[in-house]
């Protein structure tokens, strides 16, 4: 197993550049370290360990937007006021991650890394309309985070790129909204999850666990601007159903899936909405 | 054994500098147990669900089977190793521990309660304790425990 353990990003993404000798970026670890180093090709793999890269830690406030450093984790959030004040799901969203000692460690930037389609940190994100952005030794682009999945666990990300910050827009919300249905209330995987947010921009919703990606509702964004908010969850069926395609898997089954992502959807909807 | 060139490593442990090399696929888990001998932090499930290894990093509360050894290079960690047992009393009263497979791990967050109050104003501490599983003692004894202990903090 060979590691780098670089202490300047420059370094980082000039080792992340030899395509003879690619490596894993390797942050707070609660996503790779599970069985490690069991999983068959730990022992061959090499890794790029991001811990000493300063550069990419915490969380920064500009006028127009919240930057998560590369390295920003789930507590960082939750003990950030400022944060609690203008995105409070972000918060509920990381005290539903794991519980403190995942929280402790694992990375927003792992969270979209990862890309688990059942993932807690990612439907915020893409509800708040935040953009990725990506660095490679020949320079830095930009990726909305409602256009980084093209299917299950497969990202925009380049071998060659690391993820150096998640800039989140600061809008007025009239409302935010996280949802996570899991089997019970702590360390659980979502069997459905959901992400509303209303601003000047206009409704943003995010399902997760009912698609192989973290999937944006841009049908039900639609019925919600162009009809209004509904009477009944089996107004949103249609929409929903354009939307998501949910499956049965060894957490619940697509019925199950459907008609609990439609009713938490009802309710988020009209709690607190104009 | 492993064929992987050893990290040079030095982090404060309980207090005291330590310097160690590591095997790359060593976890923190692992240098703790076997190659410094401190045997306190257990291994439940080796996947992060169970919470039987945490330790302090840089004063958080992490699960020790989930961080590669050469991660605490330069870091400050500490163990059950570090507590005085005087303090167990009021922390494992009301029937906190059982078989004892859950308790270094228990007893590390909820000391981290305990040195760190002011969480409570925005945590419950069963919520704080959700990462520690226990079988045993089903969990109210374990939040008694900790109460106590923060109602007889001098
Ligand atoms: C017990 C347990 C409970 C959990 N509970 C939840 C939960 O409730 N909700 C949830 O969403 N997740 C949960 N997770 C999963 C995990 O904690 C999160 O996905 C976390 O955000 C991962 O971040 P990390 O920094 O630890 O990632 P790592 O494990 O370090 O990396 C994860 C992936 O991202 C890549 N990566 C990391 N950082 C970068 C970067 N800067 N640039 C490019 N690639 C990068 C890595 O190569 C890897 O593929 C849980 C995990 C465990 C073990
Ligand atoms: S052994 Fe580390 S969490 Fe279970
Ligand atoms: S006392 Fe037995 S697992 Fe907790």
């Amino acid at each position: 197993m060979k590691v780098e353990r670089p202490r300047a990003l420059a370094a980082a993404l000039g080792l992340l550049g030899d395509a003879a000798a690619p490596l894993v970026p390797l942050a707070g670890g609660t996503d790779l370290l599970v069985h490690w180093p069991v999983r068959p090709d730990a022992r061959t793999r090499g890794y790029l360990d991001l811990q000493r890269l300063d550069e990419l830690r915490g969380i920064r406030w500009s006028e127009d937007a919240l930057e998560l450093g590369a390295l920003a984790t789930y507590w960082d959030v939750i003990t950030d006021s400022r944060v609690g004040a203008e995105f409070p799901i972000l918060v509920e969203a990381a005290r539903q991650v794991g519980a403190i000692q995942i929280q402790s460690r694992g990375t927003w930037a792992g969270n979209v890394a990862n890309g688990s389609p059942a993932a807690d940190g990612v439907p915020v994100l893409m509800a708040f309309g935040a953009v990725i952005v990506l660095e490679s030794r020949q320079g830095r682009r930009e990726v909305p985070l409602d256009a980084y999945y093209s299917g299950y666990r497969e990202g925009a990300r380049r071998e060659a790129e690391l993820i150096v910050a998640i800039r989140i827009p600061r809008r007025a919300h009239a409302l935010q909204r996280f949802v996570k249905v899991g089997p019970r209330r702590a360390q659980a995987i979502a069997k459905v999850g959901l992400a509303v947010a209303r601003s000047e921009e206009g409704w943003r919703v995010v399902a997760a666990s009912v698609a192989p990606t973290v999937r944006r509702c841009r049908a039900v964004e639609r019925r919600l601007e162009e009809r209004g908010l509904p009477g009944s969850p089996e107004e949103l069926d249609d929409a929903l159903r354009a939307d998501v395609a949910p499956i049965d898997d060894l957490r619940s089954t697509a019925d199950y899936r459907a008609r609990v992502l439609a009713r938490v959807l009802f309710d988020a909807t009209r709690k607190g909405g104009a | 054994m492993h064929g992987s060139p050893e990290l040079p490593l030095s982090f404060t442990l309980n207090g005291d500098a330590v310097s160690v090399e590591a095997d790359p696929a060593a976890r923190l888990l692992d240098l703790l147990r076997y190659d410094l001998g401190m045997t306190g932090t257990k291994e439940g499930c080796g996947e992060g669900e169970c919470g039987a290894c945490t330790v302090w990093i840089d004063g958080l509360p992490a699960d020790s089977c989930l961080v590669p050894a050469f991660q605490v290079d330069g870091r400050e960690v500490r163990t059950i190793e570090s507590v005085d047992p005087a303090r167990l009393g009021p922390l494992l009263s009301s029937g906190a521990t059982q078989c004892g497979a859950c308790t270094p791990g228990v007893v590390m967050t909820g000391l981290w309660i305990l040195e760190n109050p002011g969480l409570l104003r925005s945590h419950a501490i069963r919520e704080l304790m959700a990462g520690n599983l226990c079988r045993c003692t089903g969990y109210d004894g374990i939040i008694e425990g900790i109460e106590a202990a923060l109602g007889t903090r001098s």
